[in-house]
């Protein structure tokens, strides 16, 4: 099919023709015309003019490599201070060389490969990232950001290999590489130590590799085969890796292997045996492998991260034993609760901490005057509590006295240690939220009244009815209300401290605010037992660090007064981020699309949707289309179509999505956005072409089309480098600044 | 023309007595003892407010639906003739005789009644037979829950109306399509179709997820007709035409007609006004339209004007000053300038008025003391120096070149000169020392476009110079224009859209909330009354056996799809093409009715309830029937399976109805159990009916 597309044009072209495989859209096209095709083709191709090829077509590839590696590792160094989001990524990084603790939203492997290249490259992890515009000094931070600049500069050569292989075309491939190559945006983002580049190359790689694989269908179960299938499932665990957002890759795969299938399971030449074949070498490449893999980064990620750090507080009690330095860490404390044991009770919700008390009352007018119950992040001493029998005073550490232990379903008294009262709550409102009863210290020396007594449930396995230190999740149910005893997370004015807000709940909604465990725990009638048979297995490790993350993702809400990025500003450029510099002083780096790049492509998806739309409601009225313009139009709609989908589902969900978003989460979109440009106008020119008549005017038209665009997007981008390599003078408003005349929406501040 | 002298006049009329029955046991079930209780039940407290605001056409602001079903409920109560005076403040109060219950109820349990012969409707139009139809009304006639929610003054009964009735009328309109199109009966089915669709939408903005899947069926249907080469290109265009009118442009314009109406009900102000802007309060009678009237229209050097900030969150409130001081240093230990402290007040003060002055003249410009101070870490300076009390006015919405600053109209926003700060309400409140008031910062990072950075004059007068007061009449009668006849119907409409979008309850516990993966399996339930002295309630229960079985039957078409689907991809043709057509409308209309209308509340952050299910649910019951009638046709092998399938299927909704008739006093409320009664129909734990202890 692809010669007898452009025969017009074939004379000037540079065709593949080194893969093993036949083009995915090759299978579309009847037999009489594939034999015809190769009937042309080897006619044409005499031995010698294919090495030319072949050498022109690797030449070709080199060519934007290099403009590629260049553009990208052009003035790295610079700026030498923080930019941006390296205060956290590269701060991440250092906690893997350290080797400590820390908590993000994102998944490791990111993370864990900056930090690898900052190690391999001689960086040792003191740099303290603390904001940006610190100035890096003596350390080592080109590795890192060389590491990132190299992925990032991947990403072209693979725009360049997925459209060729899509369109089989080099103008088309040549186009949306230089798209990317000459796009700022794309040019900042991959230039310093962050996520994206990795996330980029990954998503990229991995729709390389299924493009590739979609080639090698009509040679099923053969190594190039199983190589590619394999590949991406290897990319697919590494862009879900670096970030969730890694899934989007993950759907359309999934998407192209469904159809994939749906394709060769109405092929009845197909048996049910080959098909059965088919489906778990879908299944073992593209679901078990990413699996393995992605467990496997976080196998490695906990295995690194052994020291307590500043992310041990988000996780569980249990958790935290296995981190060197945690006062967790080879602890020995009796497995069991039982009655007089002295404990801390920690809430299950993230960020929420310890039950706590102090010797301050509630203020007049809010609830009773009783003692103050809060929750308090810190390890503390007024986080003590005993816990009692609700009926007797005895003392229960009287060592004539047997060892009773607290069982579920037991109903009991929790004495504040310092102060000597008991947890009690009553029916007075909560001090912030409303319908909630308020909690108190209350009774003199552990007597107090009926209102004390609370219910012990604990709410997931049950290991013999006991409760068991770190490992059970506890409720404290109130005798006489009926509430659960929650933190609601809101913080307490200043005659609460800033502490939390603890409250009883009517509502018996299985919420974690209202779920606790056992954490500290002192009894010495109990034999202490190390703390490291207690520790969580790998998977509750899994599950658990999925929960914070999903948590921490969900937590980060924007604000109400805040100017925040919408998914709308993003295709046609509408305002940048800063990455480095506010005043003229400084130097700036801004994050901002080049202008003629972005709305180039906010117009081909226009024209995509309006040709697109034009050749199937023409095939569906049954209109006979012309061989060429047959082939063109295959390509535009499976290749352009496949493009399509990419940008649309790298794009679409972040308008569902509730969380803070930013401007730069639109980059996996542009990466597809600008391929399905370079697909569009080469096939756009060529239907053009086409219509001509004469020949030579036609492939004039098309190589003119193409250069005139390669031309226009390298000089806007001379025009707009300083954004990328930075900047110092005059603020863009200023007249005498030189970028004066480029500030072409407002809303841009460079 | 005198026909009819030589042929009679013929009216032959065929009546389904069928669906007459299905109709009359509808109405009774639904319009029995309607009356009662004769006091208020569940949310017919939070309707109920908004329905007297519509009698007294005074404006208020809801963020849980369109208005279109609360004036449907209002309509009940014109027709009632009720005068809106009752206080809704309690479930459970007892309604004043004025409160014309029967009629405020009539119209939900219309719409109850109605959608038992729908169901009929829908399965016989789908190809299926009348047993299958019958069936299916029958199952609507008889779940519990659907009659407790259509006899109350609660709005899911007129959902799930006008859900059925645009599912009902696509179907008879792509029916006719086969043989007359462009048939008068064609064209009323389709446009009553967009025109249901609308009414849906416009009673819940839930109702858009049917609308969705009716677009959808829509689409598939007229691609297919793209294909079809009998018909001419003209024809085809003529055939997408008809329906991008009826389906697009139709509901748009019917979604439109409900806020004109409403607003044209509503032209009092009320209780909800703060949170409009000044042009939409000046466009109502009294309030902020009683004080603004007159005032002089432009701005000029010497006004005095009161501020108020466009986005108004978290409360409306204008920009103040007083006497008093920022303190020296911070809580957190940062320095200030201890100059006069400037918020931003949510009450009306004369602390709130403002003089503007022209800097040509004057040093100072008003008392304003540039002030910000860190919020966060991305405001973070603190400017506070003397001679820095310039500030640029831009106007962001100005129509013409003229740049004249209007009173109400002109939306502005203040730049410092020197700093080219923005004066930005931040949202957060001050510390005790600046009296919980709100904060006023000067932006300067982000000089994007954002609503709290933006403000705009409500109230305007000069001083009382003798020069000012002849300026004021030069000002005054000339440019003098009525603000309320400015403001467009679209910009009320709008604005009033999006504040209903934005508006956010903070309340998001509720005693009988749940989540939708309750619902399926009837986990929970909902009290909706209490008699205040016996054990008599109305509780909304589902009929379990009915729930069940849906939910089974939903599984079962899945399944059955996904088999035959298979099959078919490997070319065995199991069912006959017609049959296997009519299996998959009826999939897509009623399996796909039950997705759209549950899966998308996994993802809402509101409290939800158990009734939320019920337009799902609804769906669900159409489906079961079908599932039914092709086990029976296509899967009995035998004429003794059939039978026996048959009997089953009788024992089955012998049972339902059962259970029904056992849930009937909870549905109806009408007679008072026992406690050990109550007790025995609590078969589920998570079923939360009261039980009176004494």
């Amino acid at each position: 099919m692809p010669p007898a597309v452009g025969e017009g044009l074939a004379g000037s072209e540079l065709r593949p023709r080194g893969g093993r495989c036949g083009s995915q859209a090759a299978r579309a096209v009847s037999a009489d015309v594939a034999a015809e095709t190769t009937a042309r083709s080897s006619k044409r191709s005499a031995p010698g003019s294919r090495r030319f090829e072949a050498a022109g077509q690797w030449a070709l590839l080199a060519l934007v490599t290099l403009m590629s590696f260049a553009t990208r590792f052009h003035r790295l160094d610079q700026p030498p201070h923080i930019c941006w989001d390296e205060t956290h990524f590269g701060k991440m990084g250092s906690y893997y060389i350290n080797r400590t603790f820390f908590f993000d939203v994102h998944p490791p492997l990111g993370k864990m490969l900056i930090g690898l290249a900052g190690y391999l490259s001689g960086y040792d992890g003191t740099f303290s990232f603390q904001k940006p515009g610190d100035k890096y000094e003596h350390h080592s931070y080109m590795g890192m950001r060389g590491f990132c600049a190299f992925l990032g500069s991947l990403l072209i050569p693979f725009a360049y290999l997925t459209v060729l292989e899509l369109s089989r075309s080099l103008p088309a491939a040549l186009l949306a590489a230089a798209l990317l190559t000459f796009d700022t945006g794309c040019l900042t983002l991959s230039q310093y130590i962050l996520l994206d580049p990795i996330l980029m190359f990954f998503i990229m790689a991995a729709m390389l590799s299924m493009v590739k694989y979609n080639s090698c269908a009509s040679r099923p179960f053969s190594a190039p085969w199983w190589f590619w299938l394999s590949l991406t499932g290897v990319n697919l665990a590494g862009a879900l890796g670096v970030k969730f957002v890694g899934l989007f890759i993950v759907l359309q795969v999934g998407w192209n292997t469904l159809s994939d299938l749906w394709h060769l399971f109405g092929d009845l030449s197909v048996s049910m045996v080959t098909m059965g074949k088919h489906l778990a070498a879908r299944i073992l490449c593209l679901i078990v492998l990413p699996l393995a893999l992605y467990t496997a980064t976080y196998a490695v990620h906990f295995m690194v991260l052994n020291k307590s750090g500043p992310g041990d507080g988000f996780f569980s009690s249990a958790f935290q034993a296995r981190l060197a330095g945690n006062n967790l860490h080879n602890a020995s404390i009796p497995e069991h609760l039982a009655y007089g044991s002295v404990i801390t009770v920690k809430n299950l919700r993230m960020a929420i901490g310890y039950l706590h008390s102090h010797r301050h009352l509630y203020p007049e007018g809010i609830g009773a005057r009783q003692q103050q119950v809060t929750t308090y992040l810190h390890k503390d001493y007024n986080n003590l509590w005993i816990i009692k029998k609700h009926n007797t005073n005895s003392d229960p550490l009287d060592p004539s006295l047997p060892v009773e232990f607290v069982r579920h379903g037991d109903i009991v008294r929790l004495e504040h240690k310092e102060t000597s009262r008991n947890l009690h709550s009553h029916y007075h409102e909560a001090p912030l939220t409303r319908k909630h009863y308020q909690v108190t210290g209350y009774g003199i020396n552990g007597t107090g009244d009926s209102n004390d007594f609370w219910r012990i449930e604990v709410v997931n396995r049950k290991f013999g009815n006991r409760i068991k230190v770190l490992r059970s999740r506890i409720r404290l149910i109130h005798l006489v209300t009926g509430c659960v005893l929650g933190s609601s997370g809101k913080v307490l004015p200043k005659w609460g401290w800033e502490q939390l807000e603890v409250t009883c709940t009517p509502y018996l909604k299985e919420t974690l605010g209202s779920v606790w465990n056992v954490e500290d725990h002192i009894n010495p009638k109990l034999p202490n037992i190390s703390l490291d048979v207690l520790q969580p297995s790998f998977p509750e490790i899994m599950l658990e660090s999925h929960m914070v993350m999903i948590r921490g993702n969900n937590g980060l809400k924007p604000k109400d007064n805040e100017f925040t990025s919408k998914p709308w500003h993003w295709p046609i450029n509408y305002q940048g981020l800063r990455f480095s510099g506010i005043n003229d002083t400084d130097f700036r780096v801004y994050l901002l699309g080049n202008p003629v790049v972005w709305w180039l492509n906010l117009l081909s998806v226009a024209l995509y949707l309006l040709s697109g739309g034009i050749i199937a409601v023409a095939v569906q009225r049954g209109a006979r289309l012309p061989a060429q313009v047959e082939g063109l139009s295959q390509v535009l709609l499976r290749g352009g179509g496949q493009l399509l989908f990419g940008w649309m589902i790298h794009y679409f969900p972040f308008f569902l999505m509730g969380r803070i978003l930013y401007f730069h989460h639109y980059f996996p979109a542009m990466l597809f956005s600008c391929m399905l440009t370079g697909v569009l106008w080469d096939t756009l020119l060529r239907l053009c072409a086409w219509s001509l008549a004469s020949s030579a005017l036609a492939r004039g038209v098309h190589a003119l089309g193409i250069l005139s665009l390669l031309l226009g997007i390298a000089y806007s981008f001379y025009l707009f480098h300083p954004l990328a390599y930075g900047m110092v003078g005059p603020l863009a408003q200023d007249p005498r600044s030189p970028m004066a005349g480029l500030r072409w929406l407002e809303s841009w501040d460079f | 023309m005198l026909g009819f002298l030589r042929r009679p006049v013929m009216v032959t009329a065929d009546i389904n007595l069928n669906v007459v029955a299905l109709t009359v046991v509808g109405l009774l079930s639904r319009l029995w003892q309607l009356a009662y209780p004769r006091a208020v039940v569940f949310d017919e407290v939070y309707y109920g407010q908004y329905l007297s605001f519509y009698m007294k056409r005074i404006f208020f602001l809801d963020g849980s639906g369109p208005p279109f079903g609360h004036m449907l409920l209002a309509l009940g109560g014109y027709l009632g003739g009720f005068d809106g005076n009752f206080l809704w403040n309690r479930i459970g109060a007892e309604y004043s005789s004025n409160v014309p219950v029967w009629s405020l109820r009539l119209l939900p349990a219309l719409a109850g009644a109605l959608s038992v012969p729908m169901a009929y409707q829908i399965v016989w139009e789908l190809g299926f037979s009348h047993c299958a139809a019958t069936g299916a009304a029958l199952l609507v006639l008889i779940e519990s829950a659907l009659i407790t929610q259509s006899r109350l003054m609660l709005l899911e009964s007129v959902l799930i109306f006008f859900n059925l009735l645009a599912v009902l009328s696509y179907l008879k309109f792509s029916n006719s399509q086969k043989h007359r199109p462009f048939s008068a009966s064609w064209c009323f089915w389709l446009v009553l179709t967009g025109v249901a669709c609308s009414c849906a939408v416009g009673v819940k903005y839930v109702g858009v997820f049917t609308y969705l899947l009716v677009l959808g069926v829509a689409a598939v249907h007229a691609w297919l007709l793209i294909g079809d080469r009998t018909l001419s290109n003209v024809c085809v265009l003529g055939h997408l035409l008809a329906r991008a009118v009826a389906l697009l442009v139709v509901p748009v314009l019917m979604y439109l007609l409900f806020f004109y109406v409403h607003l044209a009900l509503l032209c009092r102000s009320g209780p909800h006004d703060q949170i409009m802007s000044s042009a939409f309060q000046a466009s109502l009678e009294g309030g902020l339209a009683r004080i603004t009237q007159g005032q002089p229209l432009e701005v000029a050097y010497g006004s005095q004007v009161t501020l108020k900030n466009v986005f108004g969150k978290p409360v409306p409130c204008w920009l103040h000053s007083h006497q008093n001081t920022y303190p020296m240093i911070y809580e957190n230990g940062r320095g200030s300038s201890h100059q006069q402290q400037v918020t931003c007040y949510p009450f009306k003060d004369v602390n709130n008025w403002w003089i503007v002055k022209d800097p040509g003249r004057h040093d100072v410009a008003a008392p304003l003391s540039p002030h910000a101070q860190e919020v966060s870490c991305y405001v973070n300076y603190n400017i506070s120096m003397p001679a820095q009390n310039l500030w640029r006015l831009e106007i962001v919405n100005r129509e013409s070149d003229s740049g004249v600053w209007k009173t109400i109209l002109s939306q502005v926003r203040l730049v410092h000169v020197n700093t080219s700060a923005i004066l930005k309400l931040s949202g957060a409140h001050l510390p005790d020392w600046g009296f919980r008031q709100l904060e006023v910062v000067g932006e300067k990072l982000a000089r994007g476009y954002h609503e709290s950075t933006v403000w705009n004059v409500e109230e305007h007068r000069y001083g009382k110079s003798q020069e000012q007061e002849e300026r004021e009449l030069e000002l005054h009668s000339p440019t003098q224009t009525d603000i309320s006849r400015n403001l467009s119907f679209m910009a009320r409409f709008l604005e009033l859209q999006w504040r209903m979008l934005t508006l956010r309850s903070d309340d998001l516990e509720h005693k009988y909330s749940s989540t939708p993966l309750d619902w399926v399996t009837l986990d929970t339930s909902v009290a909706y009354w209490l008699h205040p002295q016996t054990g008599a309630q109305i509780h909304l229960l589902g009929n379990i056996v009915i729930w069940a079985s849906a939910s089974l039957a939903t599984l079962a078409y899945v399944l059955l799809f996904l088999w035959y689907l298979l099959r078919r991809r490997r070319s065995i043709f199991d069912l006959p093409e017609d049959s296997w057509l009519r299996w998959v409308l009826a999939g897509a209309l009623c399996a796909g009715g039950w997705a759209v209308n549950y899966l998308p509340f996994f993802m809402m952050e509101k409290t939800l309830f158990l009734y939320h299910y019920l337009p799902a649910l609804t769906f669900q019951l159409l489906l079961l029937p079908v599932v039914v009638e092709h086990v029976s046709h296509h899967l009995c092998r035998s004429q003794l399976q059939r039978s026996l399938f048959h009997a089953l299927v009788v024992a089955w909704f012998a049972s339902a109805c059962h259970v029904s008739n056992m849930l009937r006093p909870l549905t109806y409320g009408d007679r008072s159990l026992s406690p050990s009664e109550l007790r025995a129909l609590r078969w589920k734990d998570s079923w939360d009916i009261l039980i009176r202890k004494h």
